[in-house]
C-alpha cells in the first residue's frame, strides 16, 4: 500500500527545495551554478549480455585458454594487446587509437546486484532501473537511474536528456521530462495542418505534448532515412551527437545482438562493429565537445566462462563495461581481477563480480554533474556503496 | 441497461466498419464469442504439426550445409524465403481477420489472452510457431473455462519453447542423471507470476521450484506436445500447500494442479484486474475490478460470466475514452473505418511490409514481438511519445490520402464515433480543405486514438 508521499518523494523534495538547496548537504553551490553545465554523458545499453571475457580478454590469465576452445583470445584470436594482461577483441581495432590517446578505458568483473536468474528482460530492466535487490526487484516507480538524477538537476528542461531510437528505454523513464526521437521520424505536415492538429489536441495533454515535441524536432531534423538505417548504431550516435552539440547534455540509446549462445567467434563480430561505429561517430561528430564527454556502455550481465556445446556462451554474471570520451582518463582496465581458476568462479560457472557496476556510473555522475554521495547512494542508486574513487575521469 | 453501440464496438471491439453488422447489445457481443465464424476457414493457417515438420526439414538442410552437401546452400536460401513468407502470412491473417470480423469482442479477446499468455517471436523458430499458437491454443478457448485456456497454453509447443520448458529436465530423472541436465524454472515462474496469480500472488520461491519439478516431462515431440516420463522428476511435489503426483510421473498431475490454480482466489483477482485495465482504464475503479473478480470466482472461472460482469458494470460503459489504442488496435480500427480489410487480405506481402509492418514498428509494436513474457504496456504514455505519435500521424495521412478521397469525413465521423466527440473535431473535419484531409484529421484525433 502506498500513500501519496513516498519516502522517495520526500527525499527528492528535500534535495531540490528552492533556495534552501544551497544549504542542503546534497547539492553543492557549484552544482547549482554549473548544471546542466558543459559536460555530456552518453549511456549505451548493450542488450543481450555482452561477453566481457571475449571483448576485453584476460589472455594473461592462465586458466582462460582451457575454458574456451573455439573462442580464442589474445594473439591466437588476432586480438590487440592492451596492457600485457588484457587484449581487445580483433573487431575493435579502430578503437586502439582512442586507447593510446587515453580516451578509452574499461571496468571488468563488474555487475549489478542482480543474481542467479540471469533473465535478459529482468536484467536489462534492473540495469536501467538500478534498484538494490539481488532478485531483480525494481524500485517502486520503475523509473530509470538517469531520470532520477535529472530530477536533481535544477534548470533541466525537456531536451536536456534524449532517448534516441525506437527502443523504449526505462533508463530515461520517470518524473523528469525527457525527449525521445528516432533518426527516421519525420512529420511532414503543412503549417495549417499543424495548427489544426494543435486545436484537436488542445484538450488532451498526452497528445498535445507529444505532438508539440514531434513538430519541433521534425522541423529541425531531416528524417530522410528508413527505419532499418535509423536503427543502426552509427545513425543513433550521429543523432545523439547533434543533440549534444545543442542544448542536450545526456543521450541514451541501445545496441542489441550480444546474446551469443551459438558460434560466438562469428556472432560477436556484428554487435562489436556497431559499438565501435557508435563510439567513433560520437567522437567525430561531437568535435570539441568530445573533450567534455563521457560514454558509458553497459550490459545486463556477462556470460559463462566455459564455452558451451555450440561454440557460444550462456548467461553469466560478471562482465565488462566501456568508458570512452575526452573526459575519460583512459588507457586502463579498472577493477579487481578475481581469476578464472575453478575456485575463483561464481557458482563454478561465471566470472565473479568484484565491484558493483553502479559504482562506476555513480562516480561518473559525481564527476560530470556534481551529484553528491548521499544523493547517489540513497536516491539515484538506492543501496549502493560507492566505494573508493576509481578516478576514471580527468 | 442499454449500452452505446459505439462504446460496445470501440472499447470492446476493434471499431466500427461502416455498413457491416455490429453488436448492439451486451447479449449480442457475448453471443458473438461462440457464433459460427465464416472467417475461420478463410484465414486458416498451417497447424503446429505442419510447422514442426517444416522446422525439421530446415534442420536437415542445415546439417547438409555443415557437411558440405552440394546444393545445400541454395536449398537453405529457398527455404528461408518460404519460412519468411509463411510468417508474413501469419501476421496478415491476424490483422485481416480482425479487420473483417463481425465479432469484434471475440477478436479483441483473442488479442487480450494472447497478450496475457505472451509468446514473443524472438527468433525464427518462435516466429514460425506463433502463427499456430494464437489460433490453436487461444482462440478456441476464450469462451469456456479459464482452466481449459490455461491447459491449452501450457501444452502448446510455442509456449514450451518460448519459456524453455523443452530444455527443462528433472535432475533425478533418468535423462537428468545420465546427461547432467537440469531444471529450468522459467515456465513455472511465469505461469504463476504473469499468467495466473500475478506478481502479488501468494506463492513463494519454493512453490516455483516445486511447480518446475512437477512440470518436468512436458516437452515438444514430432506431433506437438509430448510428455516424456524419462525427463520427469520422480516423486510427488507440493505446490501451494497441496501434493501432486507420486512415484510414476504423469501429465495428469500437472493438469490437476492447473485446474486448482485456475480457481485460486489470487487468479480471480489477477484476471479481474487485467481485464479491467486492458479494456477500460489504466486505473480502473476497484469496484469494477472486484465485480469482475467476484464473477470469475463465483463461477469457478467461467469466462463468459466473467466478461458479462465487466460489460454490465457502469464503470465499463462510461462515455469517457480513457485507454489509448495500442498500435495494432489503431491500425485495425483504421482499416475497418475505411473498410479496406479486403485490400489488406489480398495485397502482396511486400506491400504489406512497407504499408503496415514497418509503420507498426515505427509506432512501437511489431506484431507477435512483445519485448518480454509480460507482454505489451497498458500505459498510454508508452504509446503516445513524440516519435510514436509522429508515426501514427504519418501513416494515417498516407492511408487517408490513398483510401479516403471519396469519403465524406463528416459522415464517417458520425458512423465510427457517433455524436459524442469534441466540437474541435467536428469543426476540423467539416472545415478541412479536402475530403481526405478531413478523414486524416479524424484518424489522428484523440477521440479516434482512444476508446
Amino acid at each position: 500500500m502506498k500513500n501519496g508521499m513516498t519516502r522517495r518523494t520526500l527525499l527528492r523534495n528535500s534535495l531540490i527545495v528552492g533556495c534552501s538547496a544551497a544549504a542542503s548537504p546534497l547539492i553543492t553551490p557549484v552544482t547549482l551554478a554549473a548544471v546542466p553545465g558543459d559536460n555530456r554523458l552518453v549511456v549505451i545499453i548493450l542488450r543481450g549480455a555482452m561477453d566481457g571475457l571475449d571483448v576485453v580478454q584476460p589472455y594473461g590469465d592462465p586458466a582462460l585458454a582451457g575454458l574456451r576452445s573455439s573462442i580464442k583470445a589474445g594473439e591466437a584470436g588476432g586480438a590487440h594487446d592492451l596492457d600485457g594482461f588484457f587484449s581487445l577483441h580483433k573487431e575493435l581495432g579502430d578503437l586502439l587509437p582512442l586507447w593510446d590517446a587515453g580516451e578509452l578505458a574499461f571496468a571488468h568483473a563488474v555487475s549489478t546486484p542482480y543474481r542467479n536468474k540471469r533473465s535478459h528482460f529482468d536484467g536489462q530492466d534492473f540495469l536501467e532501473n538500478c534498484g538494490m535487490s539481488s532478485d531483480g526487484t525494481l524500485t517502486d516507480n520503475r523509473d530509470g537511474w538517469l531520470n532520477r538524477m535529472l530530477t536533481l538537476v535544477p534548470g533541466a528542461t525537456a531536451t536536456t536528456a534524449f532517448s534516441v531510437g525506437r527502443q523504449r528505454m526505462m533508463l530515461l523513464n520517470g518524473e523528469a521530462e525527457t525527449s525521445s526521437w528516432s533518426p527516421d521520424s519525420d512529420l511532414d505536415l503543412s503549417p495549417t495542418t499543424q495548427q489544426l492538429l494543435g486545436k484537436l489536441y488542445a484538450q488532451d495533454p498526452l497528445f498535445e505534448d507529444a505532438a508539440q515535441v514531434a513538430f519541433e524536432l521534425s522541423a529541425k531534423m531531416d528524417g530522410a532515412m528508413n527505419p532499418a538505417q535509423a536503427a543502426r548504431a552509427g545513425a543513433l550516435a550521429s543523432f545523439a551527437a547533434d543533440r549534444l552539440n545543442e542544448e542536450t547534455r545526456i543521450a541514451a540509446f541501445s545496441i542489441g545482438g550480444w546474446d551469443t549462445h551459438n558460434n560466438q567467434k562469428t556472432a560477436l563480430g556484428r554487435p562489436l562493429r556497431e559499438l565501435q561505429a557508435a563510439i567513433l561517430t560520437l567522437k567525430e561528430r561531437l568535435g570539441s565537445n568530445w573533450d567534455r564527454t563521457t560514454v558509458l556502455a553497459m550490459t545486463e550481465f556477462g556470460r559463462t566462462v566455459r564455452e558451451n556445446g555450440s561454440g557460444g556462451t550462456d548467461h553469466g554474471t560478471g562482465g565488462a563495461m566501456f568508458m570512452a570520451g575526452g573526459a575519460v582518463k583512459g588507457g586502463k582496465v579498472h577493477g579487481d581481477w578475481p581469476g578464472l581458476g575453478e575456485l575463483d568462479l561464481y557458482q563454478n560457472r561465471d566470472l565473479e563480480p568484484t565491484r558493483d557496476v553502479r559504482a562506476y556510473a555513480a562516480w561518473t555522475l559525481r564527476d560530470m554533474f556534481g551529484m553528491q554521495q548521499a544523493a547517489l547512494e540513497d536516491f539515484i542508486f538506492p543501496g549502493l556503496d560507492m566505494g573508493g574513487d576509481p578516478r576514471m575521469l580527468r | 441497461m442499454a449500452v452505446s453501440t459505439f462504446i460496445l464496438n470501440n472499447r470492446f471491439g476493434y471499431g466500427i466498419r461502416p455498413g457491416a453488422p455490429a453488436a448492439s447489445s451486451v447479449a449480442e457481443a457475448l453471443a458473438g464469442l461462440t457464433a459460427r465464424d465464416p472467417l475461420e476457414k478463410t484465414f486458416r493457417r498451417p497447424s503446429i504439426k505442419e510447422r514442426i515438420k517444416l522446422y525439421e526439414e530446415d534442420r536437415k538442410i542445415r546439417r547438409d550445409m555443415r557437411n558440405n552437401v552440394a546444393g545445400a546452400g541454395e536449398r537453405r536460401k529457398d527455404f528461408r524465403k518460404k519460412m519468411r513468407m509463411l510468417i508474413a502470412e501469419d501476421r496478415r491473417a491476424f490483422l485481416a481477420r480482425a479487420s473483417l470480423s463481425d465479432f469484434g469482442f471475440r477478436e479483441r479477446l483473442v488479442g487480450f489472452w494472447a497478450d496475457n499468455f505472451t509468446v514473443a517471436g524472438k527468433n525464427q523458430q518462435l516466429q514460425l510457431a506463433i502463427g499456430s499458437y494464437v489460433d490453436e491454443a487461444i482462440r478456441p478457448n476464450i469462451a469456456g473455462n479459464f482452466s481449459e485456456l490455461l491447459k491449452a497454453v501450457v501444452t502448446h509447443p510455442a509456449m514450451l519453447l518460448y519459456l524453455d520448458q523443452n530444455v527443462s529436465v528433472g535432475p533425478n530423472s533418468p535423462v537428468g542423471k545420465r546427461r547432467e541436465r537440469g531444471l529450468n524454472e522459467n515456465l513455472a515462474r511465469e505461469i504463476l507470476e504473469l499468467h495466473t496469480m500475478g506478481v502479488e500472488g501468494s506463492y513463494t520461491q519454493d512453490d516455483v521450484r516445486q511447480f518446475a519439478e512437477l512440470l518436468t516431462g512436458f516437452g515438444i515431440g514430432k506431433n506437438g506436445f509430448s510428455f516424456d516420463p524419462k525427463r520427469a522428476e520422480p516423486g510427488a511435489e507440493t505446490v501451494l500447500g497441496k501434493s501432486y503426483g507420486g512415484e510414476r510421473p504423469s501429465a495428469d498431475d500437472v493438469f490437476a494442479f492447473l485446474d486448482d490454480l485456475a480457481v485460486h482466489p489470487d487468479t480471480a483477482k489477477h484476471v479481474g484486474r487485467k481485464l479491467a485495465v486492458h479494456f477500460v482504464s489504466e486505473t480502473p475503479p476497484q469496484a469494477l475490478v472486484d465485480a469482475i473478480s467476484a464473477a470469475y470466482r463465483d463461477s469457478k472461472g467461467d469466462l463468459v460470466t466473467t466478461y458479462e460482469a465487466m460489460l454490465t458494470h457502469p464503470a465499463s460503459v462510461s462515455p469517457k475514452r480513457e485507454k489509448v489504442k495500442q498500435p495494432t488496435e489503431y491500425v485495425i480500427s483504421t482499416v475497418r473505418a475505411l473498410d479496406v480489410g479486403d485490400v489488406l487480405a489480398d495485397s502482396p506481402v511486400r506491400e504489406l511490409r512497407e504499408g503496415l509492418a514497418i509503420p507498426l514498428m515505427a509506432m512501437g509494436q511489431e506484431l507477435f514481438r512483445a519485448p518480454g513474457p509480460d507482454g505489451w504496456s497498458e500505459a498510454g504514455a508508452d504509446w503516445i511519445t513524440p516519435p510514436a505519435l509522429a508515426a501514427r500521424i504519418e501513416w494515417a495521412t498516407l492511408i487517408a490520402r490513398e483510401y479516403g478521397q471519396d469519403v465524406d469525413p463528416r459522415e464517417l465521423l458520425r458512423q465510427v464515433l457517433g455524436e459524442d466527440v469534441s466540437n474541435a473535431l467536428k469543426v476540423a473535419v467539416a472545415g478541412a480543405e479536402s475530403k481526405w484531409e478531413g478523414v486524416a484529421l479524424l484518424l489522428v484525433s484523440p477521440e479516434f486514438n482512444r476508446r
